[in-house]
């Protein structure tokens, strides 16, 4: 179609308004059935409604996005041809840069839309429960991504200290009556020494054969799970975990006696939504501390030590580093956060059973951390929130929405073969540019 | 006495690959270690670190016995290895594979070597922050020389450092040995195939066959020699 101009030169005035206009066109056709027509119920008997305000609207706002398109392409592509005018080509890592300047801005982006979700969807159960989803698995891969993004060891049983947390939780809150947040520390330790516990015989392994001890360690807690009855509760699970409280507010219907509820104490009508938002902002805040955490840590002696180890590990002898110790820390303490992880699932669900802890766990954390790109923490964002999403969207399409999954899976491992985000931000940058950017930028 | 080797066995596995070998390093020497693939050259500079542990044996550095040592423990008393076939970080930068070298030294030197380490490396300062695989081989070279540099180290340990170099960067490997050991004083044991420039910068030589050592003397004395020069000069790998 020739009206739909593919210019090598920027567009005059006149011609992006009759690209525009084209583009609007085959909108309004298009739109047409799936906009302007639309059937009712009337008495049993279907009618067709016109809904031509919206068409017009619509019609309205992809001319202008046609506009817009045309204009911020042009806008780019002057920018391109200014900068290879001035001689002076971007190099790989300053393109990198720039990408990362872009994925900053998206992740403030996305907490704010992470504070403010919430507030749009208070009376939608279903979009809160999802997004509380989402955020356990980010909180999950953040944990995974010190052992395998960072550290570079292949752990295929993290849900060991997922299920270590979940049930720490479960049994002290249930038998010793502890609070949540009494239990949260403590529970995180455990699933620490649980690391530490792990970490110990397989030091001398690597790749393939680390991953299959870590495979059958996940199994045996498993299994121990489903068969230590008196301990566990076996199979069956333990249920009526109790939920954690607002700073001692319960969030129930009503209080006992001489204690207050939390829709009491802020004189609102109680309403179960409270506390479905209030722990979609617990598990925010956890994800946040832990994404702070590591952040901090990645910058530190340690955390550089971890990429060290990744990279390679004689060398990393050769410095003096102690390849034991990194081993051990990494191991627990994506041991512990995962543990944190498993002790909110618990307080979330109220119920939990070693049906929750499975392989398949394990598998859905690592294809996080591998699709987002191994040590990038937005990217694990990002793939937490496509690998919960596409099977929630998938729901439609019922039998085939495993399939539906895996050709994402496949999909983007072939459209991105490092991850969505595989660029790594280093942790010191003293002089961005490099003294030989430097004397380019002062001679311009 | 920098460094003393005394009857060194070590094994890989069923293999014994260091069959008592005696090897001694002066205080502000080149001492080269020469040999065909497979002499031992390199099981020699990782036993010096404790990987494998020399099965029998005694190994001397600065007047301490670190036989028995962990390998990050002997890299600490102020060995240094550049290993063979540089293992620089190559998804670090430049700066931070330099910060990893340093990692266990004073922190108070930190910014003197590291102008130390631009002066030697120009290229290193202008590609600081661009990531080690990036670099060329000879490129990366220099950064694992200068990251082994940037512990201090009494004793340098270079395993082929001119292998798959260009014959630019072969020099210049050469060049820097040197003058690290005249200009700075530094103990230097070089592991080369590169058996002719290796023997003109080294002060004393040994030449390594089926884990034993088969030759000893001055590099001149070494370069002179019928039996190098079938070998490893003129013959190839008779």
């Amino acid at each position: 179609m020739s009206t739909v101009v593919f210019a090598r030169h920027a567009m005059t005035a006149a011609e992006r308004l009759r690209d525009a206009g084209w583009v609007a066109f085959v909108g309004f056709i298009l739109g047409v059935p799936l906009i302007g027509l639309t059937t009712v119920d009337v008495g049993g008997r279907l009618a067709v409604n016109t809904r031509f305000g919206l068409l017009a609207a619509t019609v309205a706002a992809v001319f202008a996005g046609r506009l817009l398109l045309r204009w911020g392409l042009d806008q780019a592509r002057e920018r391109k041809q200014a900068r290879s005018a001035a001689g002076a080509p971007a190099s790989a890592d300053e393109r990198a840069q720039g990408a990362q300047k872009v994925v900053t801005v998206l992740g403030w982006i996305a907490l704010g839309a992470a504070v403010a979700l919430p507030i749009f969807y208070s009376d939608n159960r279903y979009v809160v429960d999802t997004a509380t989803t989402v955020l356990i698995y980010v909180m999950l891969g953040w944990g995974l991504n010190v052992v395998v993004g960072l550290a570079g060891l292949l752990d295929l049983g993290y849900v060991a200290f997922y299920a270590v947390g979940a049930y720490s939780y479960a049994l002290l809150s249930t038998q010793y009556g502890w609070s949540f947040w009494e239990a949260l520390p403590v529970s995180g330790a455990l699933a620490a020494g649980f690391g530490i516990l792990l970490g110990y015989p397989i030091l001398r392994l690597r790749g393939d054969y680390l991953a299959i001890v870590t495979l059958g360690f996940g199994e045996i807690i498993r299994v121990i799970l489903v068969n230590w009855t008196e301990f566990s509760g076996g199979p069956n699970g333990i249920s009526s975990i109790p939920r954690p409280s607002f700073f001692g507010l319960d969030f129930a219907r009503s209080a006992p006696e001489g204690e207050q509820t939390f829709a009491g104490f802020f004189g609102l009508d109680f309403s179960p939504m409270h506390r479905l938002i209030f722990l979609y902002y617990l598990i925010l805040v956890l994800a946040l501390l832990t994404h702070a955490f590591v952040s901090r840590l990645r910058k530190l002696p340690v955390g550089r030590a971890w990429e060290a180890l990744r990279e390679d590990e004689i060398a990393c002898r050769a410095m003096g580093m102690n390849t034991t110790n990194i081993k051990l820390s990494a191991f627990a303490i994506g041991a512990m956060l995962g543990g944190f992880a498993g002790v909110f699932f618990a307080a979330r669900q109220g119920f939990i059973s070693p049906e929750s802890f499975t392989f398949a766990e394990s598998a859905i954390i690592l294809a996080i951390v591998v699709l987002g790109g191994m040590g990038s923490q937005m990217g694990v964002v990002l793939a937490a929130t496509l690998l919960v999403l596409i099977p929630e969207f998938g729901r439609n399409f019922a039998e085939y929405r495993m399939l539906l999954f895996g050709a994402a899976m496949v999909l983007i491992m072939i459209w991105k073969p490092g991850g969505l985000l595989s660029h790594r931000e280093p942790t010191v940058r003293l002089n961005p540019l490099g003294r030989a950017g430097a004397a380019r930028e002062a001679a311009r | 006495m920098m460094l003393t080797m005394e009857g060194v066995h070590a094994h890989y596995g069923h293999i014994h690959a260091l069959r008592g070998i005696d090897v001694e390093v002066q205080v502000g020497e080149i001492v080269t270690l020469i040999g065909a693939n497979g002499a031992g050259k390199s099981t020699l500079m990782m036993s010096l670190f404790g990987n494998p542990r020399a099965s029998a044996g005694r190994i001397v550095f600065d007047g301490e016995d670190i036989t028995r040592v962990h390998t990050h423990e002997i890299a600490r008393r102020g060995i240094a290895l550049v290993p063979e076939g540089r293992r620089i970080f190559p998804r670090m930068t430049v700066m931070e594979n330099l910060q990893m070298g340093a990692a266990h030294a004073d922190p108070a030197n930190y910014d003197a070597d590291l102008a130390r380490m631009f002066a030697m490396f120009p290229i290193l300062e202008q590609r600081q922050s661009q990531r080690g695989g990036t670099l060329s081989g000879g490129e990366q070279q220099m950064l694992a020389i200068a990251r082994a540099l940037m512990s201090r180290p009494k004793l340098l340990l270079l395993d082929e450092p001119s292998l798959g170099l260009a014959p630019i960067y072969i020099r210049k490997v050469f060049q820097i040995v040197r003058e690290l050991n005249r200009d700075h004083g530094m103990t230097i044991l070089l592991v080369e195939q590169n058996a002719n420039q290796a023997l003109r910068v080294a002060h004393r030589g040994y030449v390594l066959q089926h884990g034993e050592i088969t030759l000893a003397g001055t590099g001149a004395e070494l370069l002179a020699s019928p039996e190098v020069r079938a070998a490893y000069l003129e013959g190839g790998h008779g």
